[in-house]
């Protein structure tokens, strides 16, 4: 499955890089470099599972393409508008197009407000339904819709379950009638059981409704139950992307395969494979040289710890890699 | 617009707004949990308040007439308060002890003997009434004060958290400047520039007193802004004022609920050691224990002055710290259980 022409989003060259102030004078002395030259598609209707260790910088990649954490440098193609080059006030229209699920169900709505004005929230600033009374009566399609009690859309977040605030929040999200939900490790604070019923439901939304989702996750589980593609994250770098099937049957990257020997299975002959990584992610305000991932690499070359690898273009899906130059062609810049 | 038809209104004002909070708080889960809690923890206390607030009430209810057929000529006149009327030609000629049948010196005989619960003053006037008067003045300073500071710290606080940049480089500094300053001098400072006026005062008080709430509100925000109840709203396209209104201010109501408790508390005793340096409001509690400080080198010595105007004081701000502790513990974040 290949990108198509047009996709619903497109993110080239994204960078977002939180500079580090210090001494009297606040002079930036260096930078934590959480997204560096990050670029990835999302068609219509599909999902697009970013994965990555904690501080990969996986977060705040779809926190920039909600301009919700201001980014550097790049392209957030939504529709084919750069969302970058917008002011505040020409962006509004894309807020409707684009919401964002969190991770922390608990944070993630305002304790003073009943959860049927949290989910009208988006509405009202869209003017979305006649008055107030045609908005709650959506809110309360809504609920039923996230297989909520529509008889409980008065009451305060404190009042719900972790699982049913996630889907108070899906509620909110889907009152605009978004294209694309970016979903942050929306289920990672979820027990098991919970986290099924979730990705359940996101996956009946999609299917009716047509909505896209750029999942950012550590689970590789989930990936492989949601995922159309896959992009992989190290250091706030893309090192690998492709569709699920191939990621996960035919890992490229040293990275990709660490990260998939790593996953718990509960097959026996799925276990081991990839030599163990060892150490812990370098620190992004003084990302190695060369290759970011070569302190930590089991099949380290020399021209790794100098160059930074070229994207090589596999028969299906990317890959920054040395190794994997020989088998495919550069890419080039794109 | 006669004065005491002024501060009549405002009565009604006050009492009909402290209604509507109370039927608003009754129907918020929250406000009407943590009350009851703090009713059942703080009930002596809570009581104690409501009478100080009570008594202020009664001194400031106040109309002209009915008093005919009194000695005092200027009282007829003018517009005497529940609590004026009650002790209404009730004067001596100079000191009397608690219950005395005598004055202090000289052993006059009194005018009511044995009816000053807590003795009279240098002029004769009652020392009980003189210490149910000063509940109106206290609850005045530490609400006129609050009432200054408390949307003083908000306006400067929230913004400077939420925005940040230049704007909080700017308060930050206002802030700083206001704190570096001692305290005293700047009161003493602000009250010659003012005037003695009540109103300055109070106003006196606020600009010395905003900056420790300031900066707690400016934090709260600072915490609050990074939720993720916040960035949704902002990818919900919902505008900044709204944000500001909807969802920062309500998270920090609790704050601003303990830190008028226990600000309260402070502006109070402030108030009475500026009245020791003679720049209080007339009519408190400070100025009565100033007023008696010397008597009490005296022998025998002259105590029931201090000692009322003392226990009167000591009784409220024990009263409302009690409360604000409660408070505290209810409405705190910190402290308070998910999902009560």
């Amino acid at each position: 499955m290949s990108a198509s022409a047009d996709p619903l989003l497109r993110v080239e060259g994204l960078r977002t890089w939180f500079p580090i102030k210090q001494g009297l004078f606040q002079r930036t002395t260096g930078h934590v470099q959480a997204v560096t030259d990050v670029a990835f598609e999302v068609a219509a209707g599909s999902t697009l599972a970013l994965v990555g260790e904690s501080g990969c910088g996986k977060t705040t990649a779809g926190r920039s393409i909600l301009r919700l954490t201001p980014a550097q440098a790049g392209r957030v193609l939504f529709d084919g508008v750069d969302l970058m080059a917008l002011d505040e006030a020409a962006l509004r229209p894309y807020r409707r197009e684009i919401q964002i699920i969190f991770q922390d169900p608990m944070a993630s709505l305002n304790p003073r407000m009943r959860v049927r004005d949290s989910v009208a929230e988006g509405m009202r600033s869209f003017d979305i339904g006649a008055d107030e009374a045609e908005r709650t009566r959506r809110v309360e399609e809504l609920f039923k819709r996230v297989q909520l009690d529509p008889a409980h859309i008065w009451r305060y977040p404190h009042e719900f379950s972790g699982g049913q605030r996630q889907r108070i929040c899906i509620a909110r999200a889907l009152a605009v009638e978004p294209r694309l939900i970016v979903c942050d490790e929306a289920v990672s604070a979820l027990d098991v059981s919970i986290q099924a019923q979730i990705l359940n439901l996101l996956g009946d939304l999609q299917k009716e409704l047509g909505i896209a989702y750029l999942f950012i996750t550590h689970d590789l589980g989930v990936v492989r139950y949601l995922a159309d593609r896959v992009a992989v994250m190290y250091l706030g770098r893309i090192v690998e992307s492709g569709s699920t099937e191939r990621i996960f049957a035919d890992p490229q990257h040293p990275y990709t395969r660490a990260l998939l020997a790593a996953a718990p299975s509960v097959d026996p002959d799925r276990r081991g494979g990839a030599p163990p990584v060892l150490g812990d992610v370098p620190s992004p305000s003084d990302p190695p040289p060369g290759c970011p991932f070569h302190p930590r690499c089991p099949e380290v070359l020399e021209r790794c710890r100098t160059e930074a690898p070229p994207e090589v273009a596999l028969a299906e899906g990317r890959v920054r890699c040395f190794l994997a130059e020989s088998a495919g062609t550069a890419a080039g810049g794109d | 617009m006669e004065s005491h038809i002024l501060s009549n209104s405002v009565v009604a004002i006050l009492v009909a707004g402290a209604c509507g909070l109370v039927l608003a708080a009754r129907r918020s889960r929250m406000w009407s949990a943590a009350f009851a809690e703090i009713w059942s923890r703080r009930r002596l206390a809570l009581c104690v308040i409501g009478g100080y607030v009570l008594i202020a009430l009664l001194d400031s209810v106040a109309w002209v007439g009915g008093l005919e057929g009194g000695q005092d000529a200027v009282a007829r006149h003018q517009a005497q308060s529940v609590i004026d009327r009650l002790f209404a030609d009730f004067q001596e000629r100079s000191y009397s002890a608690p219950l005395a049948d005598t004055e202090f010196y000289g052993g006059a005989p009194l005018r009511h003997p044995g009816q000053h619960l807590l003795g009279t003053d240098l002029i004769g006037r009652d020392v009980l009434y003189l210490s149910l008067k000063g509940a109106r003045v206290a609850l005045l300073i530490g609400g006129l004060t609050s009432l200054f500071a408390i949307p003083l710290a908000l306006l400067f606080g929230v913004p400077a958290g939420y925005f940040g940049g230049r704007l909080d480089d700017v308060v930050f500094f206002v802030m700083s400047t206001l704190a570096s300053m001692p305290g005293l001098l700047l009161l003493i400072a602000l009250i010659m520039v003012l005037g003695k006026s009540t109103l300055a005062i109070c106003f006196a008080l606020a600009v010395t007193g905003w900056v420790g709430f300031c900066r707690v509100s400016r934090g709260e925000t600072l915490k609050l802004r990074e939720l993720e109840y916040v960035s949704a709203a902002r990818a919900l396209g919902v505008s900044q004022g709204r944000i500001l209104l909807r969802h920062i201010l309500p998270n920090l109501m609790h704050l601003v609920i303990i830190t008028f408790v226990l600000m309260f508390s402070g502006l109070v005793l402030s108030e009475a050691i500026l009245s020791w340096l003679g720049i209080g409001v007339d009519g408190s509690w400070g100025q009565m224990i100033d007023q008696a400080r010397n008597e009490l080198s005296r022998d025998p010595v002259v105590w029931w002055n201090v000692a009322a105007a003392g226990g009167a004081l000591f009784g409220l701000i024990l009263a409302v710290n009690f409360v604000g502790d409660a408070l505290r513990d209810t409405l705190d974040p910190r402290t308070v259980r998910e999902a009560e």
